[in-house]
């Protein structure tokens, strides 16, 4: 392992590092230009234009001016470029504002003020209260007596208690002149990004102190971003500087995700691609022919015998470059743009703001907002999602007597009370532990009050609720602690606390009472980590029923324990403790092995339940979004019984006997499989069935399944739209992610503590909730918001509002090029296949980046539905899920779309404009003027309502075509020069385009009435009942038909994708799978199946109400 | 301390993560994307009115345009074939190509319809690509306007110099193959006089032909193309050198040739003396001379025409068909949901 050497205070060795300067700046302005061009130039896209930018500058080749695509490729990248710039620089301010910082640091013995960009490794750094640590430091002062600090970490891991630092055993008691003349060696790790461990040992040289080598971990530093709370004074040494902190080690650019959506538009792309490769290579084929058989004979064109070797090619990269426009370089700006307004519009959304805590929602990634409408999957953490992560002591159970059970508040158990006024020792001790055992740290507030600053929710409510029973946890200094109980004040000394980790699943502490001098290991920990600790022949039944019985009230449990330690038993382990704490090698492991070695034997007294309400609207919002055909999984660390309880409460899974529950369980592989095959086939008999069907595993089980029988499982996960996972392990969490995932579909993770960030960073989408467990699951988030029933409404209007958006823009974007392209290529057949363009570089230019773009932009206004249909009505997300609005045959209708529209303009412009009046700028700019007008006109018919933006945009654009058009044909120069002004006093110009128009538009409006009206899509019977005031009562009728077609067809749908063939029996086992297989066809889907009609003729009647 | 106070405590106090509990969103009808809306819906009603108003402005429209196309009166005689000698394509080429055969051709022609002044007289080419990328581009802008930028050939290719290397004015291959052939038009024994002037774009005239610029080292080549020019007439008044520059879009094309300021009378023969001197026989192109008069829309072309009345007929098709649907079956509105 590789190590670094801090030598303290010593001048010579301080250059082996970085200094302090952070820089987050990814660029400097002499890199600027060629690494941002670099970058941009990874995309594949921009390759391609690129290439036919350079293309463009043979003159032989090139149809048209090359300003027409370097003009487009330079302002797409000076866009990129100046936010880049732009962020960049303001990296750099903070950047400099931070380095540019006073701070103390100890030089030649003296303290000095210095910036903070100088401080080197080695230096000692004193720091005074609310002070900001500039990099991490290894504590060697305090001004407390006790050798502890308090630190606020938000900034690096989003939790708001204070933490405290305590100082290395070997630096306690140093005064500070002492500390100014320190020396010594800290040998730690490199750098790492681990902001939980630190891993070292420090040695004080001489006079200091003897050459005892004393281990460090992560408490005693004071890492960079956190402030000094409620201590004067504190001193360090650094160890990590600069860019080489903690912090800095943590920050990366997380990997780009890319939507469905975007893959989708890829796909279509690479096909465009290909079918433009087909094109040329068809024209260049034809063009070589007519050339060598036809041109010849034409003198005028003067070709010569023989040409050049790449004769050949000429004719090819023509229609290359004349193609080109068939993938629009607009189409990533204008995602781009409409992406930010679609996180735009969620942060700023009133009613996703969270009056409570006064959190706004936030998107921080900007780009995914259509997967959110195409959400299959929702994997949700329960503690702090579904529930408040407000835990109130309800109940305990203290050596077999339940106190709570009659009022449901052992806090006004009279029994309790009693008891502990009666000095019951039982009591005293359960108590005790309740208020000890834990990393709580009392804050005396100005008014005197006492605080408590708890990391966990449960041991927050634990040691409240000891307060309310009179036994108050009054300061926590260092390793002594004071605990005033009925008036008396108690002092322990704490010798040793064992920690809390996810694979113990318990903490103890070890402490000595300070009036007896007795040794005591207290403990507490899930029921499963502390009941078999019980010292042999203890009855542990009375606790097991306990547990037993507070699951299933869906409360939280922990049970207690304690036992007393002999002074030499304690001592050897306690050598053995600190070896296994210095180790810089697995350190993890050896503590845990250590621990064991004493949490034994223990006498388990009792079980505390504490509650965690649920939060508001959890129940609505899940069964909403289960009705749009979302499956939710629900992954918890909590126990079985608990996860069961509160699924019930949530609408989760449907009590009996709607709803059954099917048990993986298991201790062996043998039983695991065999569980799991049961309940497989279960699943498949009673697929048919109208059941709601659930699968609940636990993490032991979880565990073997993930690493033997994946392949079933996966086949599982497939038929089962609920499921519950407890004890699952962060890591299994991000697992079933991954699993998920791993059958595409579209998975959402949602959570809101530092153990779900590894699900949320693995999933599609990741959404925190800004929670009491901090903010970490939210800065990992994609989307972070402040209540689990936003939920609802990011999915279902934001979602599902972008996915139809970019949907619509990104075909329309291909649309219009295609459009121009294909006009193109039919004038080629006029022009000797010689690749002409008929239009000119300017109107090429304005036509891509500007006629054609700003209009459809407006689509980020558009709305299918209002927001109150959809949510009444989440069926419709159907659409979305399924990509009903953006898959290869709506692409296969644009194209179409567009290739009418070509052959209408072309066709009408050459007859038109024939004979006399076939002037090639006169002939170009009335096609052109067709396509604007078109382009216009479908816009206005796809767009489902218009406010006073489209109309500003749509007609907008159309007179600032003609504007432009007409300034520019009054330039003398311009090859357009008098051209516009021909031709807008001809009546047959007007006459000409209005025809384009009408015959251009008629069939697609036809088209659009007859679909609209007699082959409806669930959304266009929504429009017509929002637009019609019709009884609520009808619609409802309507909704619940929606629901009955829907819920076949969406399950189906998810079930249809996957295509391996392992499951395709599956598929065909379905009944309704025959007649739905045939292939997703855009807007048949819904054609009635014979058996259907019955159910129909309830919904005519409402139809017909509907369009009278 | 304020910070501290901030800080969770005891589970009571509800804590924004500092960054946020100012960004409270600002109430907009934008922001909350509530901006008033209108959202039409295609109700029968409106598709069905929408047809029916096409078809009402259509035939009408129809109507006008095929009656200007029908005023228009048009004699189009296709010369190229009548005016050679020789049977086989090798034979009428070398016809043509040869300097000392005689080009000239008479024909006549009968008015079929009284025509009014003034008469224009165009010249068509058939399956003649002036669009061709390698003749389109060949010419230079600036030195056609520009007397100081007389030695400016670029994109002239291959028509750039002489042999010698001296720079050809105008310079390309358009101006090179410049059409040559010229009519003389009698009726009886009076002289029908063309006026040509007028008959390019005064735009053109002005601004994109130099009054100062003059031809020179034109047709001098080793080739000959089109026609030769006058090298004491500015280029701003070679009129059928501007025509012909104004290249046209399709293979198929008319040229104004001149305009005869005189009204014609029905069954009036009128002479034509043609100089078939251009090469249409290598690349069997038609050439033909017509003679037009004009009405509001143009020239004869019943396309407009025709088109507007089969729409507007389709329009009024559709509308009944769509009302006809509705009224008889309106219960089977929505039915195959």
């Amino acid at each position: 392992m590789m190590k670094r050497f801090v030598y303290i205070n010593d001048d010579s060795s301080q250059n082996l590092y970085c200094d302090n300067r952070i820089s987050n700046r990814k660029y400097t302005i002499l890199n600027f230009l060629p690494k941002n061009l670099w970058e941009q130039f990874r995309r594949f896209m921009n390759q391609y234009f690129l290439l036919i930018a350079c293309l463009q500058l043979w003159s032989l080749i090139t149809p048209v001016n090359p300003a027409s695509t370097w003009g487009p490729l330079i302002i797409i990248f000076a866009v990129s470029a100046t936010k880049e710039a732009w962020d960049d620089y303001n990296r750099y301010l903070s950047d400099k504002q931070a380095n540019e910082k006073e701070v103390w640091v100890v030089k030649d013995g003296i303290r000095k003020h210095i910036k903070a960009q100088d401080i080197h490794v080695g230096n000692i750094v004193w720091l005074r209260e609310n002070d900001e640590v500039p990099c991490d430091l290894v504590l060697i002062g305090t001004s407390e007596p006790q050798g502890i600090c308090y630190v606020e970490t938000a900034a690096l891991d989003g939790e708001t208690d204070l933490k405290t630092r305590v100082l290395p055993s070997s630096c306690i008691g140093l005064t500070p002149e002492q500390l100014h003349k320190i020396k010594g060696v800290i040998e730690c790790p490199n750098p790492d990004k681990d902001i939980r461990r630190f891993d070292s040992n420090m040695r004080l040289f001489p006079p200091f102190i003897d050459n005892d080598l004393c281990p460090l971990t992560i408490d005693n530093t004071l890492l960079q971003s956190c402030y000094l709370r409620n201590t004067e004074w504190a001193c360090g040494v650094a160890v990590y500087t600069g860019n080489e902190t903690k912090l800095g080690m943590s920050r990366g650019v997380p990997e780009p995700k890319l939507t469905a959506v975007d893959a989708m538009i890829d796909k279509l792309t690479g096909a465009i691609f290909l079918f433009q490769i087909v094109v040329v290579i068809v024209l260049g084929f034809a063009g070589n022919i007519w050339k060598d058989t036809e041109a010849r004979k034409q003198w005028y064109a003067q070709y010569p015998e023989d040409g050049p070797w790449y004769e050949l090619l000429v004719i090819p990269l023509r229609f290359e470059l004349l193609c080109s426009i068939m993938i629009p370089i607009s189409l990533k700006v204008s995602l781009d743009l409409v992406k930010s307004i679609y996180a735009k519009f969620i942060d700023w959304d009133e009613e996703m703001y969270d009056h409570e805590t006064m959190t706004a929602p936030h998107a921080a990634n900007t780009a995914i907002s259509e997967d959110l409408g195409q959400v299959e999957y929702i994997l949700t953490d329960k503690t702090g999602t579904l529930t408040e992560n407000k835990m109130s002591f309800r109940r305990c159970c203290i050596n077999g007597t339940f106190y709570g059970n009659e009022s449901g508040d052992a806090l006004k158990d009279v029994e309790l009370l009693n008891a502990v006024i009666n000095n019951v020792p039982d009591v005293i001790r359960f108590l005790t532990i309740m208020t000890i055992c834990n990393t709580v740290v009392p804050v005396r507030s100005m008014s005197g009050n006492i605080l408590y600053k708890a990391q966990s929710q449960d041991e927050d409510a634990l040691v409240n609720a000891a307060a309310r029973l009179h036994m108050v946890l009054i300061s926590k200094n260092g390793n002594s602690l004071e605990i005033n109980f009925n008036g008396k004040l108690i002092h322990y000394e704490i010798l040793d606390t064992l920690e809390f980790t996810s694979e113990r699943k318990r903490m103890s502490v070890v402490v000595k009472d300070s009036e007896d001098g007795k040794i005591l290991l207290l403990s507490k920990g899930a029921d499963e980590a502390i009941l078999p600790l019980s010292y042999a022949g203890q009855q542990i039944r009375p606790f097991v029923d306990a547990v037993d019985q507070y699951a299933q009230l869906g409360l939280r449990t922990l049970c207690l324990g304690w036992r007393e330690l002999k002074d030499d038993e304690y001592k050897d382990w306690s050598q053995a403790f600190k070896e296994a704490r210095s180790t810089l090698v697995n350190r993890e492991w050896k503590l845990d092995e250590v621990c064991q070695r004493l949490e034994h034997d223990l006498e388990v007294i009792g079980v505390t339940a504490v509650e965690d309400q649920l939060q508001d609207g959890v129940p609505e919002t899940i069964e909403t979004l289960r009705k749009a055909g979302i499956n939710f999984w629900m992954l918890t660390g909590d126990k079985q019984k608990t996860a069961i309880q509160i699924a019930l409460l949530c609408n989760f899974i449907s009590s009996e006997p709607r709803g059954q529950l099917l048990f993986i369980n298991g201790k062996t592989e043998d039983e695991v499989l065999r569980s799991l095959e049961r309940v497989l086939l279960t699943m498949k008999i009673t697929s048919s069935e109208p059941k709601d069907l659930a699968f609940v595993v636990d993490g032991w089980a979880l565990e073997i399944i993930l690493k033997q029988y994946r392949s079933v499982f996966t086949e599982l996960a497939i038929l089962s739209r609920t499921a519950i996972c407890c004890r699952v392990t962060p890591s299994q969490k991000a697992q079933l992610v991954e699993l998920l995932k791993s059958c595409d579909y579209r998975t959402l993770a949602i959570g809101d503590g530092g153990n779900d960030v590894r699900m949320i960073q693995n999933a599609d989408i990741g959404v925190g909730i800004s929670g009491r467990e901090g903010l970490q699951a939210a800065r990992a988030a994609d989307y972070s918001i402040g209540k689990f029933r936003f939920l609802k409404r990011l999915i279902l209007v934001h979602g599902r509002y972008s996915y139809n958006r970019t949907a619509f823009l990104s075909q329309y974007s291909f649309y219009k090029s295609l459009l121009i392209c294909f006009i193109q290529i039919f004038f080629s057949f006029f022009s000797g296949v010689s690749g002409t363009s008929l239009f000119n570089s300017i109107s090429l230019m304005a036509y891509n980046v500007f006629y054609t773009s700003v209009p459809v932009l407006t689509v980020v206004l558009d709305k299918d539905l209002t927001e109150k249909t959809v949510m009444q009505n989440p069926q419709i997300l159907f659409y979305c899920q399924a990509g009903r609005l953006l898959n290869p045959s709506t692409f296969a209708g644009w194209f179409g779309r567009s290739l009418y529209h070509a052959l209408v303009v072309f066709l009408i412009t050459v007859h038109a404009y024939a004979d006399e009046k076939s002037e090639m700028e006169q002939l170009s700019m009335v096609a052109l003027s067709g396509c604007i007008w078109l382009q216009a006109f479908v816009v206005t018919i796809e767009m489902n309502s218009f406010t006073i933006f489209h109309h500003l945009a749509i007609w907008g654009n159309l007179l600032c075509f003609y504007g432009l058009n007409l300034m520019i044909s009054a330039i003398p120069s311009a090859g357009l020069y008098t051209i516009m002004f021909r031709l807008c006093r001809q009546p047959s110009y007007w006459i000409t385009l209005f025809l384009i128009t009408v015959v251009g538009m008629g069939p697609v409006l036809a088209l659009k009435y007859f679909r609209y009206t007699y082959r409806s899509s669930a959304i266009n019977i929504l429009q017509q009942a929002e637009r019609s005031r019709v009884a609520t009562f009808s619609i409802r009728d309507l909704d619940s038909q929606l629901k009955s077609i829907e819920k076949d067809v969406g399950s189906l749908a998810s079930r249809n994708k996957f295509k391996s063939s392992v499951y395709e029996p599956l598929i065909t086992d379905s009944p309704t799978a025959t007649r739905r297989a045939v292939g997703p066809s855009a807007f048949d889907f819904l054609q009635p199946a014979q058996s259907r009609d019955d159910q129909n003729a309830g919904l005519l009647e409402i139809v017909c109400m509907l369009t009278e | 301390m304020n910070n501290s106070a901030a800080s969770t405590s005891s589970g009571s106090g509800d804590v924004p993560a500092p960054r946020r509990n100012s960004n409270r969103p600002k109430y907009s009808r934008f922001t909350q994307q509530e901006l008033p809306a209108c959202k039409p819906i295609l109700t029968p009603r409106w598709v069905i009115t929408v047809f029916t108003l096409i078809g009402v402005i259509f035939v009408p429209i129809g109507v006008a345009a095929l009656m200007a196309s029908n005023k228009v009166v048009e004699i189009v005689y296709r010369y190229d074939a009548v005016c050679i000698h020789g049977n086989t394509k090798d034979e009428k080429v070398a016809y043509i190509q040869n300097a000392n055969t005689s080009k000239t051709c008479i024909i006549t022609l009968t008015v079929p319809k009284d025509m009014d002044q003034p008469i224009y007289v165009y010249y068509q080419l058939d399956n003649f690509y002036q669009n061709h990328r390698r003749y389109v581009k060949s010419r230079n802008d600036a030195q056609l306007k520009d007397s100081d930028k007389a030695n400016d050939t670029s994109g002239c290719d291959p028509e750039k110099t002489t042999p010698d290397g001296s720079p050809i004015l105008p310079c390309g291959l358009i101006a090179w193959s410049l059409f040559n052939d010229t009519y003389s038009f009698s009726i009886g024994n009076q002289n029908l006089t063309v006026n040509k002037v007028g008959i390019s774009w005064k735009s053109d005239r002005d601004h994109k032909f130099g009054d100062n610029v003059f031809p020179r080292n034109f047709q001098n080549g080793t080739m000959k193309g089109g026609a030769s020019l006058n090298e004491s007439i500015p280029l701003s008044q070679q009129e059928d050198l501007i025509v012909w520059m104004r290249t046209a879009a399709l293979p198929t094309f008319r040229k104004p040739y001149g305009k005869i300021e005189q009204n014609l009378r029905v069954n009036e023969t009128i002479t034509v003396i043609i100089q078939n001197y251009y090469n249409t026989y290598s690349f069997s192109g038609k050439k033909k001379l017509v003679l037009s008069t004009s009405s509001w829309l143009g020239g004869k072309n019943d396309f407009t025409g025709i088109a507007y009345l089969t729409i507007g007929g389709l329009c009024f098709f559709l509308a009944t068909a769509f009302t006809v649907v509705y009224l008889v079956k309106p219960r089977y509105v929505l039915l195959q949901i």
